[in-house]
């Protein structure tokens, strides 16, 4: 029992990095209608850039994610208007192949800049578990802390979209572009606002993802970049809540898959798991059902 | 005289026959006058695999018009498939056996690509290119947990962890993560033209038949196409199971030519790497797919690209980036127009 909790808790935590980085993916999906599939690569960029400025600089830790959060969402906007914003009017593969080109951009030039040799993130936290149940139920400082940034993420974005007026032009805008901009809003700025919170979150999730795996390569981002895009289209691609339900599904099965069926075949379960939620519900588990008009 | 007309259509696709035969013909003289160099003859059975693998993409992404991220995953099935019936058949003439391993990768393929489409093609648009991400990822990881080896019984395989015990003389062939090693090398330049040649044959026929006609009513209207009587399902599973068994023909072309395979060459990078080929090449463009096959493969490998060398990869990118801007921003579509069209208005009174 104690075994199986101590499971839970790593699948939550797991799960709530997840959570954060579909987030990101749910946000651009929902407004630009695009997979950005660089998205992963934002994060790998966050973890290095808080990596340096801790381990190089001897930056405090705290510093360190500040700096991390500001160069990625810098990034975020600076890929939106150099490579996507030209693409606004072409088609979907289009602009998934471009997002793919910059995808590549950025772990090649990770690869230049960081080379390919394996990092050792540094914890931030006390590796000292917290112990329940006479040290039989063990809590990591990270888990904690990863699943209240996950809660305290997604309740300020739940009140940004909802109460101020930028979230507001944010939904107008996935609701219907054209007339969003008829009402006077401004869709492109909304749009590169979009980008620059999504890798936000994705800097943070990185430093969140590289405290629990420290192995930081260029490639860090590509795998959980793919799972919390499943994550997110698990909960329903465009739902916030649907992004924070997915990636703590996702992160639960991928753990319980690897315990207590085959850790090699973990990732093969969950994406199995994935196939047979869209099949039932094509549209995630808390996405709108889009009627098909004639 | 009497002058035999063709279709517009039927003049491309004889001019892509006809380009695939002349690049073979003088890719085949400067290889028999030892003018290629080393890296480019050892691409020469990747590039055919490559070009067979974004035609057959291209069935799917441009013919059915469905968005497939994990093609790669058919061509896995097809390259272990062929590398097992390579190592298993007791025939002993090389092309024989190829053509053989070749089939059965086919089969192999397509009986994959049958099972993963019946459930994924209910799907439509964003919601497939996920599935098929995901199945590309599933059959990776049951590739590398796969054991098959061989003995005087026959084959032999297990799941998860190798069981297999062997009576004298039997030896492994797929070694889970490990891949097939020690391949015999019996693909030929000349087996993967023949291949692209057949593969290209398929689908211009495949295109211009009564199926083609309903696969294509579908990707322009799939609801239209279904209220005339066209069988959604059956049309979609066509296309995607030729597409399927073509990329395991490839797969099994490809590791034919390699000493050692693993699952992981078959990853979600190649199958992104192929759409790559079929999306610059242009949707629905079978001779754009093969140059742009042809020149990616080759681009990385030639001597400018070496020169750059740890930015080579960085360069790709950039370019990838640059022609999808150049190819689909409408401002840069409007210079160019007003740039060359004059010139191609004067040129092309040709129609």
């Amino acid at each position: 029992m104690l075994i199986f909790l101590n499971h839970l808790i790593n699948g939550i935590s797991l799960g709530s990095v997840y959570a954060i980085i579909a987030l990101g993916y749910t946000m651009v999906y929902g407004i630009a209608k695009m997979l950005n599939f660089a998205h992963g690569d934002v994060i790998m960029v966050g973890a290095y850039i808080c990596f340096f400025s801790v381990s190089s600089f001897q930056l405090p830790p705290a510093v360190g994610v500040l700096l991390a959060v500001i160069a990625c969402t810098a990034l975020g906007i600076v890929i939106e208007r150099l490579a996507y914003k030209p693409l606004r009017q072409a088609t979907s593969l289009a602009v998934l192949i471009t997002a793919i080109g910059v995808s590549y951009f950025l772990q090649n030039g990770a690869q230049l800049l960081w080379t390919s040799n394996i990092k050792m993130f540094p914890s931030f936290f006390s590796s000292e578990p917290i112990a329940l149940f006479g040290g039989e139920l063990k809590i990591t400082i990270a888990a904690i802390v990863t699943v209240l940034a996950c809660v305290v993420i997604m309740l300020g974005l739940t009140w940004f979209t909802g109460q101020t007026k930028m979230g507001k032009a944010m939904r107008a805008c996935s609701e219907d572009k054209g007339a969003a901009q008829l009402m006077g809003i401004n869709v492109n700025a909304t749009i590169s606002m979009t980008f620059a919170i999504g890798s936000a979150l994705a800097a943070i999730a990185g430093v969140l993802f590289c405290s629990v795996y420290p192995t930081l390569t260029p490639t860090t981002g590509s795998m959980p970049g793919i799972k919390a895009f499943t994550a997110a289209v698990f909960g329903g691609i465009g739902s916030i809540p649907g992004a924070l339900l997915g990636g703590v599904l996702l992160g639960i099965i991928e753990i319980f898959a690897g315990a207590y069926i085959s850790t090699q075949m973990s990732n093969a379960i969950v994406f199995a798991v994935l196939i047979v939620v869209l099949l039932v519900r094509p549209t995630g588990l808390l996405g709108k059902q889009i009627r098909e008009k004639v | 005289m009497k002058r035999i007309r063709l279709s517009k259509t039927n003049r491309i696709n004889f001019a892509t026959y006809g380009g695939v035969i002349l690049a073979y013909a003088v890719l085949q003289f400067l290889n028999g006058g030892g003018m290629l160099s080393s890296t480019i003859r050892g691409q020469l059975v990747p590039i055919c695999a490559y070009v067979t693998m974004a035609l057959s993409l291209n069935l799917t992404v441009g013919v059915l018009g469905e968005l497939s991220l994990g093609h790669a995953g058919f061509m896995s099935v097809g390259a272990f498939a062929g590398a097992v019936a390579a190592a298993a058949l007791p025939i002993t003439s090389d092309p024989l056996r190829l053509a053989a391993s070749m089939v059965i990768a086919a089969l192999a393929a397509a009986i994959t690509g049958t099972l993963v489409g019946i459930p994924v093609l209910r799907l439509n648009g964003d919601y497939l290119a996920i599935v098929t991400l995901a199945f590309g990822q599933i059959i990776k990881s049951i590739v590398e947990n796969l054991y098959i080896g061989i003995d005087d019984r026959g084959l032999h395989a297990s799941f998860l962890e190798n069981r297999i015990i062997f009576r004298d003389g039997g030896r492994m062939i797929l070694n889970g993560a490990m891949g097939v090693n020690g391949i015999a090398k019996i693909s030929s330049f000349t087996a993967g033209f023949v291949l692209v040649m057949l593969v290209l044959v398929v689908i211009f026929n495949l295109v211009d038949s009564r199926a083609g006609r309903a696969i294509m009513a579908l990707r322009d209207n799939r609801i239209a196409a279904e209220s005339v009587g066209i069988p959604v399902t059956k049309y979609k599973l066509m296309a995607f199971v030729i597409s399927a068994a073509m990329a395991g023909a490839a797969g099994a072309l490809f590791a034919l030519g390699q000493n050692t395979i693993t699952a992981n060459k078959f990853d979600f990078n190649t199958s992104i790497l192929i759409l790559v080929f079929v999306v610059l090449g242009g949707q629905g463009n079978m001779w754009g797919s093969i140059l742009a096959a042809t020149f990616l493969t080759v681009l990385p490998e030639t001597k400018a690209m070496r020169g750059l060398a740890d930015y080579r990869m960085l360069v790709y990118a950039v370019v990838l980036i640059l022609v999808m801007l150049a190819t689909n921003n409408p401002t840069i579509q409007d210079f160019i127009n007003t740039k060359f069209r004059k010139k191609k208005k004067k040129g092309g009174a040709v129609k």
